[in-house]
């Protein structure tokens, strides 16, 4: 059995997910890569040292320079023929791509997997976390996005596997990249980052942000948000941890304002410790939270802010 | 252009839903069902795109059980036109799903078709590129901004890093995330003409399309359940097992 993993990169690194889904893809049998994009040499090369990594198919051509769905799974599926699993991360990209792929090969994706019991069969989370159902394919091959969350991510080095070119194949131009607008942080990502702190509504505006990226910049922490902070229009929705966002398991998940929507818990509720700060002791976070704390924000804020301070 | 909604009967977003104790899946019964929530943002897009004059007719179809007829109900009385309720008792997995789609395009012929991005009750994030790859049209999925213009959709689109956006040939399949709208609520008058509109009916077999899951789902549990840990008095507490205690700072 050999599997074949979608690599997601920016370009210059390796995401994160992406080696979650190596990962994955390790307890399947042999791991091969595609990394595709346009000028995507460091990236292969960053590939080929990822442990347990095979081979690295490099495919370097403008038209995956914007990792449109559409060309990446007309890919995909020219080199399927090789492979018993096809694998991505379960991010906006491998949610975009695979289920594209899927259909292509008559294929019944499995979305979102949390554990891999055996080659046929995979553990996903269904309705928001709340239920996980085990499922076993039918499907001769198998298309998988993987929830990063559920795999420790393979260690950036370790391998040396060799880089072989990608077959050159043509898709009709059917749809074209026109622009991206991208938020700059010099802080981790959300999918990245061993710390996050996130808001909720009880942020009461966008504004109010500024004092979680106060504690972030102690922390070196990601800033994420609730949907409703989202739906309120505080924060873009890149922001959003939950069903519907991102999903994330940081060491450290401090939710502050946000009330715990069972739609929130399902993005957050694997982090290795939870602190809560919301002014109502009702709210269902507590019920979650390792530490919780009812007071203010925009008392408690300030004074953790200064705290952070005063230990470094 | 027609366009063409399809709606997804889930178990209402509010609802809590309880593995049943024989692994068997979740509680279905008496539980109260309700049109996936992204799916209403795709029917008022429909809409919306009907207003503007950019689109003549909105077909909405739901795929399922007799009930989903109510669904359907609920999508005219937001102001889809007509609906089409493929029949069928069989659980429809996204690529039985994409199949039917596809057939009811062929007879249908609609410019767009925009889909919810994912459906509350599987979570998965798959019927609508699907279709695309079997008509092998265009994607926009995780739309949050949709325009026509010059004979092609230009969707902006929520990705990991902020957004993006790209110009899709028509035909095209469009999903929706979040923010592109905030869908209606249907008036009284309008859920009153809704009964009145038409809602055809046809089945898998009728369309040719073979339904059969290709997962089969073996057992269904509870996640580990999360114990609540402990109150702390104040923030200088907080710091102190977060650092001493848990030793994450």
């Amino acid at each position: 059995m050999t599997a074949l993993v979608l690599l997601e990169h920016d370009g210059r690194t390796i995401k994160q997910p992406a080696r979650s889904a190596v990962a994955a893809a390790r307890k399947l049998g042999e791991v091969h890569v595609l990394v595709a994009g346009e000028g995507i040499g460091a990236v292969a090369e960053a590939a080929a040292k990822l442990p347990g990594v095979a081979k690295v198919i490099a495919a370097d051509a403008p038209a995956y320079a914007h990792g449109l769905a559409e060309p990446l799974a007309d890919l995909l599926v020219a080199l399927a023929p090789g492979y018993t699993h096809l694998l991505a991360a379960a991010t906006a990209s491998g949610k975009n791509v695979m289920p594209r792929v899927a259909a292509l090969l008559d294929v019944q994706p499995i979305s979102d997997i949390s554990a891999v019991v055996d080659a046929d069969t995979f553990v996903r989370p269904i309705y928001a976390g709340n239920a996980l159902a085990t499922v076993k394919s039918a499907d001769a091959k198998k298309v998988i996005t993987v929830r990063a969350t559920g795999f420790d991510p393979v260690a950036a080095d370790g391998g040396s596997a060799p880089i072989a070119p990608a077959p050159a194949i043509s898709t009709p131009e059917i749809s074209r990249f026109v622009s991206a607008e991208l938020s700059k942080s010099e802080r981790p990502e959300l999918t990245a980052a061993r710390i996050i702190i996130s808001g909720g509504r009880g942020m009461q505006s966008g504004e109010n942000f500024h004092l979680l990226d106060a504690i972030a910049d102690k922390l070196h922490a990601a800033v994420g948000a609730s949907r409703a902070a989202v739906d309120a229009g505080f924060v873009p929705n890149d922001y959003q941890v939950g069903q519907t966002g991102k999903i994330v398991a940081p060491e450290l998940y401090v939710a502050v304002g946000i009330s715990g929507a069972i739609q929130h818990l399902a993005g957050m509720k694997d982090s290795k410790v939870i602190v809560a700060i919301n002014k109502d002791e009702e709210a269902p976070i507590f019920q979650v939270a390792d530490y919780g704390l009812v007071a203010d924000l925009f008392k408690a804020l300030p004074e953790l802010s200064l705290a952070l301070e005063n230990l470094s | 252009m027609k366009l063409l909604v399809p709606v997804k009967r889930v178990v209402d977003y509010n609802v809590k839903v309880r593995v049943r104790s024989d692994g068997g899946g979740v509680e279905t019964a008496g539980v109260k069902m309700s049109m996936n929530p992204f799916d209403e943002i795709a029917v008022e897009e429909a809409i919306r795109l009907k207003e503007k004059g950019l689109a003549e007719e909105i077909i909405a179809v739901s795929l399922g059980v007799a009930a989903c007829a109510e669904t359907l109900r609920t999508a005219l009385a937001m102001g889809a036109d007509r609906g089409i309720l493929v029949e069928t008792d069989a659980e429809l997995q996204p690529l039985a799903v994409a199949k039917l789609l596809k057939a009811i395009v062929a007879k249908e012929e609609p410019k767009l078709v925009i889909l919810g991005k994912q459906a509350i009750d599987d979570d998965m994030n798959a019927t609508g590129q699907m279709l695309a790859a079997l008509l092998g049209w265009p994607q926009g999925t995780f739309a949050s901004r949709l325009l026509i213009e010059d004979g092609r959709a230009l969707v902006t689109r929520e990705v990991d890093g902020g957004l993006e956006t790209v110009s899709l040939a028509l035909p095209a399949i469009v999903t929706t995330d979040l923010r592109l709208n905030e869908p209606r609520y249907a008036s009284l008058p309008n859920i009153m003409k809704a009964r009145k509109k038409p809602i055809e009916t046809l089945t898998p077999a009728a369309l040719g399309v073979d339904p059969a899951p290709r997962l089969t789902v073996l057992k269904t549990t509870e996640p580990p359940r999360r114990q609540a840990g402990v109150r702390v008095g104040s923030v200088a507490e907080l710091v102190d097992k977060l650092k001493n205690e848990a030793k994450v700072i």
